[in-house]
């Protein structure tokens, strides 16, 4: 196990190593620089610097310097001291952009992981021992259609029917009245009727896929000897199905563990922008835009670093879980 | 074929055995696909579609960019049969807009007294059939030089949403198409290596797969879009977006190919090829590669939708393809906030588009799979 363990992290290393470097590459890629996009911006709004200022910008934030200089300035001060740069657009460490907007995204994506699994694991292991039932249909056109809508369009549209139609109040996450006010239980009821939308839309989509992965898995399980002898043996239906198929059928869920992890941090993307969440995609999407490279860079790195970890520690839960895989 | 499949079934009990055992492969499964009906609806509904997306010209009654002045977000026009109770063929109702005295909103009534039939085949505009020919033939349209036929409205510009949703198909779906190929040539290409050959190939092939794969997919194809400079010819960005959707895509398909590979590479009939001295290269494509085309037909079938999701979902933040190119995502970008919605709703048809596109691919997907799978049922 150890061994296995040791192996695993042992590779990850120039994995973390390589996807650093392609991030940096990839801020790199767009003709021009930062100090372009910033000159065409001011442009739009009419104002205007000369090509001597803009070289002197260039000067003063390194950008003339060769890229591999660049990336070694920029992953040196990571590595080393933690920090992750200057956000040249917000003018801010990109860290503390990066946490103010962390713990929302945390909460919101937790919360719509959880309500996924609530959701998925009933449902699927549901269908699957009660196959060909009318609930078991309903769900699997609920699979078909979660999987066919793009989740930003689920939000569109779930936005577009509670306002239309219930006449909330919707996109962000309070009201203008609540959004500088002190907590309090009335700002903390705002942000609830806010909130279930994009938790309906981020667990729906989730759900829809994993319940398939669920009810497929659990098909294969309850076929086989060992199920047959626990019910031979007088075990009533709930406790066969919870207490052995379950455990095996829940080998996919564990596996995407790993996934959850940057999916947690960057709390769907599209999603996000769509309903106007003050979370960490939309600042991704903004510096993507703006070139604003120090903060995308390190926005594509952490999310790549957790995908690695979370992979890795999947691995090893995959292998504590299964012997089957430990052994292989 | 499907002559065969209908004369086999009215056979009697004794025909049918002795033609399933002289049946060919691929009659096998027709057969066993043409019993899968979800699975042949959609066959049926993407054939449509592309039709309509390839003849988008003819198919759209207007030009995708043929601004209206006088019909800005005007509502889809429904077909009737009857007017006043007498029968008249399909025709549509005039609209005639008026402004709100209060708001200066604009406002559309039907006129129940302009009976615009709808006419097939009727000249309208004129248009350039892929540099191949002029016509002006349209499948349908109206004879009315002030009103139009809009089945699903049209957008603020007063461009009909119908005929900019058929040329959007066009781009859309051939870009799902050729992200695929690109996927399948370089998924098949590095998979049958990787498989074949094993040992330290296979590993670094694997480790360059893993790379890739632990890259988050949204940031990545965002990223490498981002990079795309604004002014590039649109057409030139077109192909990159759909490397982009590949140079994701094909690390799926090259792991089913490989452990494909991995599965028959010691088959018999593999080692009766080499023993007779047949090249490694015509193993691979003579002799392995045949064996699992059905596999990679529907691995195939099943990556379009990510494709086309992918396409929609980056055109859709700014980062795709981006106007005048006319896309399903593009076409959303109209229906990005909740005020353009609640007063056209119509303009989220593009994405119905999508989802009705992605649902039946993965239909068609799943039919292709189960009939080409030798043990099943």
């Amino acid at each position: 196990m150890l061994a296995f363990i040791g192996n695993r992290a042992l590779l990850a290393i120039p994995t973390l190593i390589f996807i650093s470097f392609i991030s940096f590459v990839i801020i790199q890629l767009p003709p021009g620089d930062y100090v372009t996009a910033y000159a065409a911006q001011l442009r739009h709004a009419g104002e205007y610097i000369s090509p001597l200022q803009e070289e002197m910008m260039r000067d003063q934030f390194g950008l003339n310097d060769p890229m591999i200089v660049q990336y070694w300035r920029w992953i040196s001060d990571i590595v080393l001291r933690g920090d992750f740069g200057y956000s040249l657009e917000w003018n801010a460490p990109v860290s503390t952009l990066i946490w103010d907007r962390l713990m929302l995204t945390l909460a919101i994506s937790s919360a719509s992981l959880v309500l996924t699994w609530a959701i998925a694991i009933p449902v699927g292991v549901y269908s699957a021992s009660r196959q060909y039932s009318f609930l078991d249909h309903l769900f699997t056109v609920f699979g078909f259609l979660g999987k066919g809508i793009p989740d930003f369009l689920l939000a569109l549209i779930l936005m577009w029917l509670a306002f239309a139609y219930l006449n909330m109040d919707v996109g962000g996450l309070f009201s203008p009245e609540y959004q500088n006010a002190p907590w309090s239980l009335a700002k903390l009821g705002n942000l609830l009727s806010h909130l279930w939308i994009p938790l309906v839309v981020l667990a729906t989509g989730g759900a829809a896929g994993l319940i398939r992965v669920m009810r497929a898995n659990m098909l294969d399980e309850l076929g086989k000897p060992y199920v047959e002898t626990a019910y031979a043996q007088g075990l009533s239906e709930a406790r066969v199905v919870w207490t052995y198929p379950v455990r095996v059928a829940l080998n996919p869920f564990i596996s995407t563990v790993g996934w959850a992890l940057p999916a947690l941090f960057s709390g769907d993307v599209i999603t996000a922008v769509v309903l106007n969440l003050p979370t960490t995609g939309p600042l991704l999407l903004q510096a993507l835009k703006m070139q604003d490279m120090y903060l995308a860079g390190s926005f594509i790195l952490i999310l790549s670093v957790f995908t690695v970890v979370g992979t890795l520690i999947s691995d090893i839960l995959l292998a504590w879980f299964d012997p089957r895989i430990r052994n292989a | 074929m499907t002559d065969q499949t209908i004369n086999s079934t009215a056979a009697p009990a004794k025909d049918r055995k002795e033609d399933l055992y002289t049946a060919t492969p691929a009659q096998l499964i027709w057969r066993r696909f043409s019993k899968h009906a979800l699975a042949v609806i959609s066959l049926w509904f993407l054939v449509i579609l592309a039709l309509c997306a390839l003849f988008a010209d003819m198919v759209a009654p207007y030009a995708p960019f043929e601004v209206q002045r006088l019909r800005t977000l005007a509502p889809p026009t429904g077909i009737h049969l009857f007017h006043e109770g007498k029968f008249v063929g399909p025709f549509v109702y005039g609209l005639s807009r008026e402004r709100d005295a209060e708001t200066a909103r604009v406002l559309y009534e039907t006129d129940p007294e302009t009976v615009l039939p709808i006419r097939f085949f009727h000249q309208g505009d004129d248009y350039n059939f892929f540099g191949l020919f002029q016509s002006n033939i349209h499948l349908f349209g109206v004879d009315d030089r002030r009103q139009q036929i809009n089945l699903l409205g049209t957008d603020d510009l007063g461009r009909d949403v119908f005929s900019r949703l058929m040329h959007g198909g066009r781009v859309t779906l051939s870009a799902g198409l050729i992200g695929v190929v690109f996927a399948f040539v370089l998924g098949l290409t590095l998979g049958s290596i990787s498989g074949y050959f094993g040992g330290w190939i296979d590993n670094s092939i694997q480790r360059l797969m893993e790379l890739i794969r632990s890259v988050p997919t949204i940031p990545l194809w965002m990223g490498l879009a981002a990079a795309l400079p604004i002014a590039w010819d649109p057409i030139v960005v077109y192909v990159l977006i759909t490397l982009i959707l590949a140079l994701i895509g094909w690390t799926h398909l090259a792991r089913v190919v490989r452990g494909q590979f991995l599965a028959i590479r010691n088959e018999d009939y593999v080692m009766a090829a080499r023993l007779a001295g047949a090249t490694e290269y015509r193993i691979i494509t003579k002799h392995m590669l045949p064996s699992m085309t059905s596999y990679i037909i529907a691995a195939l079938t099943l990556a379009v939708p990510e494709m086309i999701l992918g396409e929609t979902a980056l055109s859709f933040l700014g980062l795709g393809l981006r106007p005048p190119v006319v896309s399903w995502g593009v076409l959303l970008q109209d229906a990005q906030n909740l005020r353009s919605i609640s007063l056209a709703p119509w303009l989220l048809s593009p994405g119905a588009a999508v989802v009705l596109t992605v649902l039946a691919f993965n239909f068609l997907g799943d039919g292709l799979r189960d009939a080409a799978d030798p043990y099943g049922q």
